[in-house]
């Protein structure tokens, strides 16, 4: 292959590394959405919190706790506290407002965004900092002639397509996917149904959190995180969102890769704009396709 | 089970009447829509197997009592009796585990859900007893053909039938039918209430609200009538004459 | 006052929008106005600098206000205009030798004119995702200010177009300024909700299918109102960087504007034009007395605003309105009884 084929292949599959990550960013915003119609603002915020969370519990010194536990432990904690934190969150807080239509529970993930930022550069400092996997982050392979990929970026991107799987699945196939769907679509009739809807969307944030933790430590094992980096991570998670369409999690999913391809061919042409061109790619999808690539159609699943 | 054969009787005997003997009753029942009272101390009865018709010009609360009765509004925990327990102000979600299913008006199916779904949906408080979707599917033949289809993709009709099946899937010992026949062509109507005939003839309690006070007749054994939130009259369908019922509707 | 006569014995009920209070506000508004006025005579510079950063904010505020709790439309990227006000001022008077004072207004113009095509975009965004989508196009501004050497790059520029001008003319210039745009927003805004598009606004909130077949033109509509405010926004971020003399990217188009502007909204009370005064009020005074304590006062406020967003949703004035019937600035139409 010639070298500037070889080198735009490289930037190609880098890219669809990249749009696995922040598929599983995506995934986790349209669910919330999709159940509740809340757009999250701290969803960004959230995987930071929850990157944080496993370099803490990893960490043998240089945090307050310093517990020091091994990833395979630490990585299930995370989980297990994003998604109790969800519930909370969502029974406690914002199903208070949730009958108030659609600013003020905006506006609530708002402060929850700021509280979040700001406890984390009170308590770690405005370093950014990384998780270790124990050389997992450097490892790569060979895909073919002359294309090597970090085993990270695969390992994400197939942990991506896993859990949009699951989700999809679990949405399609089973009760609790049936009451979320039900739920979003009419909460009085659910109601009747025996559904508890208040319950069914903590379950629903907590379930989107859980996704989010996972989301979160990949991002720290693949580069550093600070705690001023929430923003930027909603926006990717919203960018894909968007692109995708609301049809599906796979459109989710979708989304996330030409979000990432974009990106890493902009970064690729000049190191600054690499974000800018995944910005330029969503105004053009909102130009000429504002429904997305993957638009809802009557029945889902 | 001893005193219901006293057809048409009421007022002072209902407070009487063994609870254990009804299976709903409501007890000076108010419901307000933030300030506006919409339903002032009603007394209403229903007993194991019976029909009741609710009938009334248009707001005049029939919709209001339903919504009470399934929860969706607010009441005191003592205004409402099922199965000799007061279950007032309990949930939807609480009251339909109980045995109490509404159908509700204009149907308000799950449209991101298909045919076959809205009927699973209606099996999630796990109520015990014997209706599953292939049951429904005997009752609705139509439904089965169209099990995949987007529900709100259907006809008026079949729309009312997967309604009517999403109720049934919940087991209910108890089924609350809001204005069947609204928007239905009169040959569809005669189906549903065929099929509700054949449910209650397998021992099913059902309270229907009609506009139609004709087909109300015909299908209750029992009438009430509201007019501005109070019950103007009440008394067996075949009791009643046409024109008492015509001043109790219109309040003239 | 003319009403129909109904009967004998029926009172004139006519609808009104002025009120006591309010006419008791205009005495008091005009004082407070004359006093600020003057207070270069009567304060020192660095007060002058906090009453122009005020003013700044309280225009911002009014201006999310008008967006948010008039129109309906929830942004979370005014900063985006803010910013380009502040950059436009510097290209204005730098590069186009305007005088820097004069650019102020210009560079709002310069803000409503990006909003147009911005509008045709974003608005194809409902409710959180319009937000959102808001935020991705303040992003987009920053990047390009970030990658334009001419405006100074990532690290920003100074306004040398100030040079001529000495600091005792420039200080209270500049309040002045800042002054009466925040007068002419709180007037403006005042007026706007007054006339025939506040009326409009109201329908819209309420449901924009029946506001439609009431004969408003909903599109146009919110579309006019963005432009607004992005032109108040602008000539707020202008101002802002006149006083301070040097802008950055990362200065001008930061969230924390929105953060800041949110906040002082929600907790004043959202759909009033008393709301967002209060809450600048309250916000600088957190900030005068509180800033010492760093982030910690970030996350009281952040605090704040989820409980008040959870238990009062109307904020200080909206509460405080409902309880005792207080409108200082009254647009809501009444139905009051003549005696």
């Amino acid at each position: 292959m010639p070298a500037a084929l070889l080198g735009w292949t490289d930037t190609l599959v880098q890219g669809v590394m990249l749009g696995g990550l922040y598929g599983l960013f995506a995934v986790g915003l349209s669910l919330v959405f999709g159940v509740m119609r809340i757009v999250n603002i701290a969803h960004g915020d959230l995987i930071v919190l929850a990157a944080f969370g496993a370099i803490v519990a990893t960490s043998a010194s240089g945090t307050v706790p310093a517990p020091g536990l091994p990833l395979w432990i630490a990585a299930p904690l995370v989980v297990a506290a994003m998604y109790a934190f969800g519930y909370i969150l969502q029974r406690g807080v914002l199903n208070t407002t949730i009958a108030g239509g659609e600013l003020p529970p905006l506006l609530v993930t708002f402060g929850v965004s700021i509280v979040i930022q700001n406890l984390l550069l009170e308590f770690y400092s405005a370093d950014p900092r990384s998780l270790a996997a124990g050389g997992l982050e450097t490892r790569s392979v060979e895909l073919f002639a002359g294309v090597t990929v970090g085993v990270l970026p695969l390992a994400t991107l197939a942990i991506a397509l896993g859990i949009t799987a699951f989700l999809q699945w679990l949405f399609g196939r089973t009760n609790i996917g049936r009451a979320f769907r039900a739920a979003s679509d009419d909460p009085e009739i659910a109601g009747l149904m025996g559904i508890a809807t208040r319950h069914v969307y903590a379950l629903a944030t907590a379930l989107a959190l859980a996704v989010v933790a996972i989301a979160g430590m990949l991002l720290a094992v693949r580069t550093t995180v600070a705690p001023a980096d929430g923003p930027n991570n909603l926006i990717y998670a919203f960018e894909a969102v968007i692109i995708g369409g609301l049809g599906s999690f796979w459109g989710t999913l979708a989304g996330g890769v030409i979000l990432g391809i974009s990106q890493a061919i902009g970064f690729r042409l000049s190191p600054g704009w690499g974000a800018f061109a995944g910005h330029i790619v969503f105004l053009a999808i909102l130009a000429l396709r504002p429904q997305g690539l993957f638009p809802r159609t009557r029945t889902q699943a | 089970m001893t005193p219901q054969g006293r057809p048409g009787a009421r007022a002072p005997a209902a407070g009487e009447r063994p609870a254990a003997a009804l299976l709903l009753r409501t007890r000076r029942l108010d419901a307000f829509y933030g300030d506006y009272q919409a339903l002032a101390g009603i007394d209403f009865e229903v007993r194991p197997g019976e029909v009741v018709g609710v009938i009334g010009a248009n707001g005049a609360g029939k919709t209001t009592l339903l919504r009470t009765l399934a929860g969706l509004l607010p009441c005191p925990r003592a205004a409402l009796e099922f199965q000799g327990r007061s279950i007032g102000g309990l949930p939807a979600n609480r009251i339909v585990a109980l045995g109490i299913a509404l159908v509700p008006e204009g149907r308000r199916l799950f449209p991101s859900l298909s045919v076959e779904e809205n009927l699973r949906i209606g099996a999630f408080a796990r109520r015990p007893g014997d209706w599953n979707v292939g049951r429904v599917y005997e009752l609705f033949p139509v439904l089965g053909e169209r099990r995949r289809a987007g529900a709100t993709d259907l006809s008026g009709g079949q729309q009312q039938m997967v309604a009517i099946g999403r109720a049934l899937m919940s087991n209910p010992s108890l089924l609350l039918c809001d204005e069947l026949s609204l928007g239905l062509a009169p040959v569809v109507v005669r189906d549903i209430y065929a099929a509700l005939a054949k449910l209650t003839a397998q021992g099913l309690s059902a309270v229907i609200v009609e506009q139609d006070v004709a087909l109300a007749r015909s299908t209750a054994a029992r009438l009430y009538c509201i007019q501005e939130g109070r019950v103007s009259l009440e008394g067996d369908a075949a009791s009643l004459t046409r024109e008492r019922i015509a001043r109790a509707y219109f309040g003239i | 006052m003319t009403a129909p006569d109904t009967g004998p014995s029926s009172a004139h009920w006519r609808v009104s929008q002025s009120t006591r209070a309010g006419r008791f506000g205009l005495l008091v508004w005009a004082a407070l106005l004359a006093a600020a006025a003057a207070l270069p005579w009567w304060a020192d510079a660095s007060y002058m600098r906090l009453a122009t950063e005020f003013a700044c904010l309280l225009v911002l505020a009014q201006m999310w206000n008008l967006l948010a709790g008039y129109g309906g439309m929830v942004s979370v990227g005014q900063q985006g205009y803010l910013g380009i006000g502040g950059y436009a001022l510097i290209a204005l008077a730098d590069y186009g030798g305007i005088n820097p004072f004069a650019c102020v207004l210009l560079a709002g113009g310069v803000a409503a004119a990006v909003s147009v095509p911005t509008a045709a975009l974003v608005f194809r965004l409902q409710g959180g995702h319009f937000a959102i989508g808001t935020w991705v196009v303040a992003e987009v501004f920053r990047l390009v200010a970030s990658n334009t050497a001419a405006l100074g790059g990532g690290s920003g520029r100074s306004l040398q177009a100030m040079r001529e001008f000495a600091r005792a003319l420039r200080e209270p210039l500049t309040y002045w300024i800042g002054l009466a745009v925040a007068a002419a927003s709180v007037t403006g805004v005042y007026l706007l909700m007054r006339s025939r598009l506040g009326l409009a606004l109201a329908a819209l909130r309420d449901s924009e299918v029946a506001a439609e077949s009431q004969g408003v033109n909903v599109r146009f509509t919110k579309v006019l109102v963005y432009v607004l405010s992005a032109l108040g926004c602008g000539v707020a971020g202008a101002l802002y960087f006149l006083m301070n003399l040097r802008i950055s990217p990362d200065a001008a188009f930061t969230v924390g504007w929105s953060a800041a502007i949110i906040f002082i909204v929600v907790i004043g009370g959202i759909g009033t034009i008393e709301g967002p005064i209060i809450g600048t009020l309250l916000y600088f005074a957190l900030r005068e007395t509180l800033a010492d304590f760093g982030t910690w006062y970030l996350i009281a406020l952040g605090i704040v605003a989820i409980v008040a967003m959870v238990r009062f949703p109307k904020g200080i004035w909206g509460t405080l309105a409902e309880r005792y019937g207080l409108y200082l600035f009254p647009v809501q139409r009444r139905v009051v009884r003549d005696p």
